[in-house]
């Protein structure tokens, strides 16, 4: 299958591991990878910060990018952008008067999916150990991040891939379901309430018992592991399918954009089992 | 003034419709008949009622005075409907007697507040219950009376016959006169509002006897 | 101002007034309400509490999801024909002897219920529990007038004694505990001693003591009303306590304040209701008393009865297609008990009487967004969802938030004009900014390049203009309320400029990859501790509760576009060997076969190898090691 990789910004710009982890993890399973290069963003910070009219070209460009390169699916790894294609983009399109732009944006998001849907709903991937060769020998907990949940109706999907990785160990995280006090826009203009919110969810996360905190989009994980580290707590963050990627021969190493408080010369979060330096 | 209120309002509202939205038809999807035996519907409400601290007692026309007698206490001044069914009352003693409202404030026998503040019971019958909420329905019935006599006093007796309970809310809905002063009742008055948690006994009867009647 | 006639009476709805308009912007309010641990950990406790009973209870209806989609159906009808269902209560209500009153606004229902509580000649009233009158400053209205009213609901009772302001809908009283509220009561309430313990049994009776003598002598009682039905012209009042009977059925007179959209069309939709609301609400099957009366019933309860009729902004939340809905409410607090905003917040912060995620939305809707106090309140919310998941007429709470930013955005760049509540039919003036004023985009992106605003976001006023003669287009544009001859437009605020310059970069797979390779800058910023701990301006919200990642060397598009063909290198790095062709693996499960170590012969150099000093500059590292700094 020829899979398209929307990247989504953040990722793009900040998170590059993770989009690579999504193409190892896709070509694993015998997928070719494209990338549109004329991708941007899905417009939600614009949407949700009111700025409908900026967010129009935006829109365009994703619709563009997403319908001059042939594939079969596209996906990203981000239920938040995913939520955004076919939940914001068409309404916004058709609020400023496109409406051939929001049956456009309609369509693309159609055949656009959140990467735990695409792995087990398209591919089948059920075992991460076994059809992945996952193995990730750590505590590992997991925050379902919120526009995954309710607007894709995800499920315990990302969880269930990360639980199934081989040598891992997995902890439930008390009140799960409530929000990481991310929000877009909201973190800053409310930074406080912002901030309190993720408190509550690092609280929840040691309690866990997890040394590592998954989730499925890495704004949310930024936002948490940003909090952390400028609160010295010991919990970091890191995108499922960098788990996922993580192998015996090539294990994850939680540090950079995604690891934000080891020292420079950081220890490291995985076993040396796959001992590849 | 308040008919210039009245037709700027609707103006305004006319104005604000403006869009004409379309409105589709109701989905009424929702359950609107039991598929369960007469037995469960029963257990049903019984298990409501108790979990909502209300006593119940499954009694019949030939127990269910000797079960008032007992809930009142020997000595009970209790007040009932103006028409009631007084083979399923305890006969009158010194010290425990029924006293009759005549269903109509406006009647010079008809128990003033304070008099219903001084009683100690109040008995009456019941229109149709809920089991699936466990709510009691009242609706200002002869054998139920007005709502006053069923609110002053502390204690409800309230007799539910087997045959006027249905499972669903909109059964027992179909079977109120729209138009009545009703009362839904379900279990004795309580209050969530100290940090959410519910307790039992504010300012309706704090003890409230169901009787099951069949 | 320029309305183009629908064919409607041109009349303008009006905004509303009273306990709407918040005193201070949310942030500022919830930065000081944070600090409040003993109310942070009392909402906590409550709102925890009753999340678990609403689920338990919501979880054992089988038809839950049916009865959601038939509320918010009827609600829909009702804002549909509200106007023939109000006519037909009033009716209603006359033919069973009651009086019907109508107020435009908060001051004009406050005048009709001092004169009608001056007219029975007492100066002492009893009060079920009622938004709307909160929301109309009643109670202060009649101390002007030398009318007592005491509040009957326990927890607006703890309010009241305690000075204090209600912080949730169904529970006042919320942000208060038990050990506070027994404070209250022993200081308000001479009856008390010091053997008044701190359980709520014991305190529920003191407010029963209390009470009672009240209840019993009080001629004049004023309610609320959960539910009107337009086809009987019956009232309907939701309450637990019994306070709501004392005060329905006691007094001679009843005066009854109900929002114009309370309405139901017929008594068979209270079926519904009658579900919906005490589950998603107290989270009880059923809550213990609920009441119903049509007019006047002859010798059994108050034998005067009115009932006032209030607007107060709800015409103008109606008058907006995409806000409207915020009008189905009833007031069940759902949404505020899962909110982790109003878990953290607690109501004060939202100053207004309705709090929370519906409070969000409403409160700005009535008033207009029209002060900056207001105008904060859509961005109250981290869009979870948890509210809309959880509202028994399915509000779709976190799409009108982000349409009421569009219309706060646009507000302020005066494309709208903030007073205008009618609905405007899409406007042909496309009153979009010249590319001229955005020329920070430039600073702001780290592009070099020196490109203009692209010509696609003046586009959206061109296929308006060219959809403006098809009705549909511009009823439903007509939601944006676009004015035509706008207030004069702002200087763009640091938001805009950022928002605009992203706007750009974004819509543009070139100009997001020449604006990626400025990320090394950051990487300046970021310093040796590898994270950015301050930084000015608007970003300094965000860094004041968190760090920020240090940035990438590479973002992936730049790395990919060296890197896409290294499809077996990866494979190879990763000790695996990808089992199928993608014909194959897409019509089963997918399984990859494992190779052996020995095959593991990395082509491009593993991504920790970054600590190595021979790192390539275009690896797609993440720089964590002090050898980055020779690239600075």
């Amino acid at each position: 299958m020829r899979i398209a990789l929307f990247a989504t910004c953040i990722v793009d710009a900040m998170y590059p591991k993770v989009a690579l982890a999504t193409v190892r993890v896709l070509e694993r399973l015998g997928h070719e990878v494209v990338f549109p290069q004329g991708q941007g963003c899905c417009s939600q910070m614009h949407v949700n910060s009111g700025y409908f009219d900026d967010a129009m070209p935006v829109i365009r460009n994703h619709v563009k990018a997403f319908t001059e390169v042939e594939f079969d699916v596209a996906v990203a790894p981000s239920g938040s952008c995913v939520a955004s294609l076919g939940h914001q983009q068409p309404m916004v399109a058709r609020k400023c008067g496109d409406d051939l732009l929001a049956e456009q944006a309609a369509d693309v998001a159609a055949n656009t999916y959140e990467l735990s849907e695409l792995l087990i709903d398209v591919l089948g991937v059920t075992d991460a150990a076994e059809q992945l060769g996952s193995w990730f020998p750590d505590t590992v907990t997991y925050h379902p991040s919120c526009h995954g949940m309710r607007l894709l109706d995800l499920g315990d999907r990302q969880k269930d891939l990360v639980k199934s990785v081989g040598g891992i160990d997995y902890r439930e995280l008390p009140d799960a379901e409530e929000c990481c006090g991310f929000g877009g826009t909201f973190s800053f203009k409310n930074p406080d309430v912002s901030g309190a919110m993720a408190e509550a969810k690092l609280r929840n996360i040691e309690a866990s018992g997890a040394s590592l905190c998954t989730g499925g989009d890495s704004s949310c994980l930024m936002h948490l592991g940003g909090a952390a580290s400028k609160r010295k707590a010991p919990v970091r963050t890191v995108h499922f399918v960098e788990i996922l990627a993580s192998t015996k021969e090539n294990p994850l190493v939680v540090e950079g954009p995604v690891e934000l408080s080891i020292p420079a010369r950081g220890a490291r979060v995985a076993s040396n089992a796959g001992g590849n330096r | 003034m308040s008919a210039d209120a009245k037709t700027e309002i609707l103006a305004r509202i006319r104005g604000a419709l403006a869009d004409q939205p379309a409105v589709a038809e109701t989905p009424r999807e929702y359950r609107k008949t039991s598929e369960l035996s007469r037995e469960e519907i029963v257990e049903m409400l019984e298990d409501r009622l108790l979990d909502y601290k209300a006593n119940v007692f499954r009694e019949t026309a030939e127990t269910v005075a000797e079960r008032i007698a007992t809930q009142l206490g020997a000595s009970a001044r209790y007040v009932i409907p103006d028409v009631f069914d007084t083979a399923f009352l305890p006969e009158d003693t010194a010290a425990r007697r029924a006293i009759v409202d005549p269903n109509d404030a406006r009647k010079a026998s008809a128990l003033g507040v304070r008099e219903l503040n001084q009683v100690d019971a109040v008995v009456t019958s019941s229109t149709v219950s809920c089991a699936q909420t466990g709510t009691i329905f009242l609706s200002g019935r002869p054998n139920e009376g007005r709502r006053a006599i069923t609110l002053v006093p502390d204690h409800h007796i309230c007799i539910v016959p087997l045959d006027s309970i249905v499972e669903l809310i909109p059964e027992a809905m179909a079977r109120v006169e729209p138009t009545a002063p009703t009362t839904m009742i379900s279990g004795p008055s309580a209050t969530s509002d100290i940090e959410l948690e519910r307790v039992e006994g504010v300012h309706g009867p704090r003890t409230l006897d169901v009787i099951l009647l069949g | 101002m320029s309305i183009t006639d629908l064919g409607m009476p041109a009349v303008r709805p009006v905004h509303g007034q009273g306990n709407l308009h918040a005193q201070v912007a949310f942030p500022k309010a919830a930065k000081e309400e944070l600090k409040n641990d003993q109310m942070r950990a009392n909402i906590r406790h409550a709102t925890h509490t009753i999340r678990g009973k609403r689920a338990n209870v919501v979880g054992e209806v089988p038809d839950w999801q049916q009865l959601r989609d038939a509320g918010s159906a009827i609600k829909e009808r009702v804002m549909a024909n509200l106007p023939e269902l109000l006519e037909a209560f009033e009716q209603n209500v006359i033919a069973r002897g009651g009086v019907v009153h109508w107020a435009r606004d908060a001051d004009e229902a406050n005048r009709i219920v001092t004169e009608l509580v001056q007219e029975t000649g007492t100066s002492d009233v009893i009060k079920v529990k009622s938004m709307a009158t909160q929301e109309i400053g009643l109670d202060a209205h009649l101390e002007e007038h030398g009318i007592t009213a005491t509040e009957t609901d326990l927890a607006e009772l703890i309010v009241q004694l305690g000075h204090d302001k209600p912080s949730h809908i169904l529970v006042p009283a919320i942000h208060k505990n038990r050990e506070e509220i027994r404070e209250i009561f022993r200081r308000e309430m001479p009856e008390t001693t010091d053997e008044l313990t701190s359980e709520p049994r014991v305190l529920a009776e003191a407010a029963r003591q209390h009470l009672r003598e009240k209840f019993l002598a009080t001629r004049v009682a004023i309610s609320g009303a959960n539910f009107g039905i337009a086809d009987t012209g019956t009232l309907s009042v939701v309450e637990s306590e019994g306070n709501g009977r004392m005060c329905l059925t006691l007094p001679d007179t009843l005066i009854t304040v109900m929002g114009i959209e309370k309405l139901l069309p017929s008594y068979e939709d209270l079926e519904v209701f009658f579900q919906l609301l005490p589950r998603s609400s107290t989270g009880e099957r059923m809550n213990p008393y609920t009441s119903l009366w049509t007019g006047v019933t002859p010798g059994d309860g108050p034998q005067n009865f009115h009932v006032v009729l209030l607007d107060n902004g709800r015409s103008a939340v109606l008058s907006d297609p995409d806000g409207r809905s915020a009008l189905h409410c009833i007031r069940c607090s759902a949404c505020l008990n899962v909110c982790p905003v109003y878990e953290h917040a607690g109501g004060h912060a939202y100053g207004s009487t309705y709090p929370g995620p519906i409070g969000a939305i409403l409160s700005p809707q009535l008033t207009g967004i029209t002060s900056e106090e207001n105008a904060s309140l859509p961005y109250a919310s981290s869009l979870c969802g948890a509210c809309y998941q959880v509202c028994p007429v399915k509000i779709n709470i976190p799409d009108i938030l982000v349409h009421l930013r569009d219309e706060d955005i646009r507000t302020k760049h005066g494309e709208r004009t903030q007073d205008d509540a009618a609905p405007a039919p899409v406007s042909h003036d496309l009153a979009t900014e010249s590319a001229d004023n955005w020329r920070s985009e430039k600073a702001l992106t780290g592009d070099a390049d020196s490109e203009r605003t692209d010509p696609g976001t003046r586009s959206r006023g061109a296929t308006v203009r060219g959809a403006a003669s098809d009705v549909a287009a511009s009823v439903r544009s007509a939601g944006r309320k676009i004015s035509k001859s706008a207030p004069a437009k702002k200087v763009p605020t640091q938001m805009d400029a950022m928002m605009k310059g992203a706007s750009f970069v974004m819509s543009s797979g070139k100009r997001m990859s020449l604006a990626e390779k400025g990320l090394p800058l950051g990487r300046v910023v970021a310093g040796r501790d590898h994270a950015i701990g301050w930084l000015p301006g608007m970003v300094g919200g965000w860094t004041q509760q968190r760090d920020i990642p240090e940035p990438p060397k590479q973002s992936f598009r730049n790395w990919w576009k060296k890197h896409e063909g290294e499809t077996e290198q990866r494979l190879a790095q990763d000790g695996v060997v990808a089992f199928a062709s993608s014909e194959e693996s897409a019509d089963g499960p997918a399984t990859t076969r494992r190779t052996e170590q020995d095959d593991a012969v990395p082509a491009i150099p593993p991504e920790n190898s970054a600590k190595q000093p021979t790192a390539e500059p275009d690896q797609l590292g993440n720089g964590t090691n002090d050898q980055d700094g020779a690239q600075r």
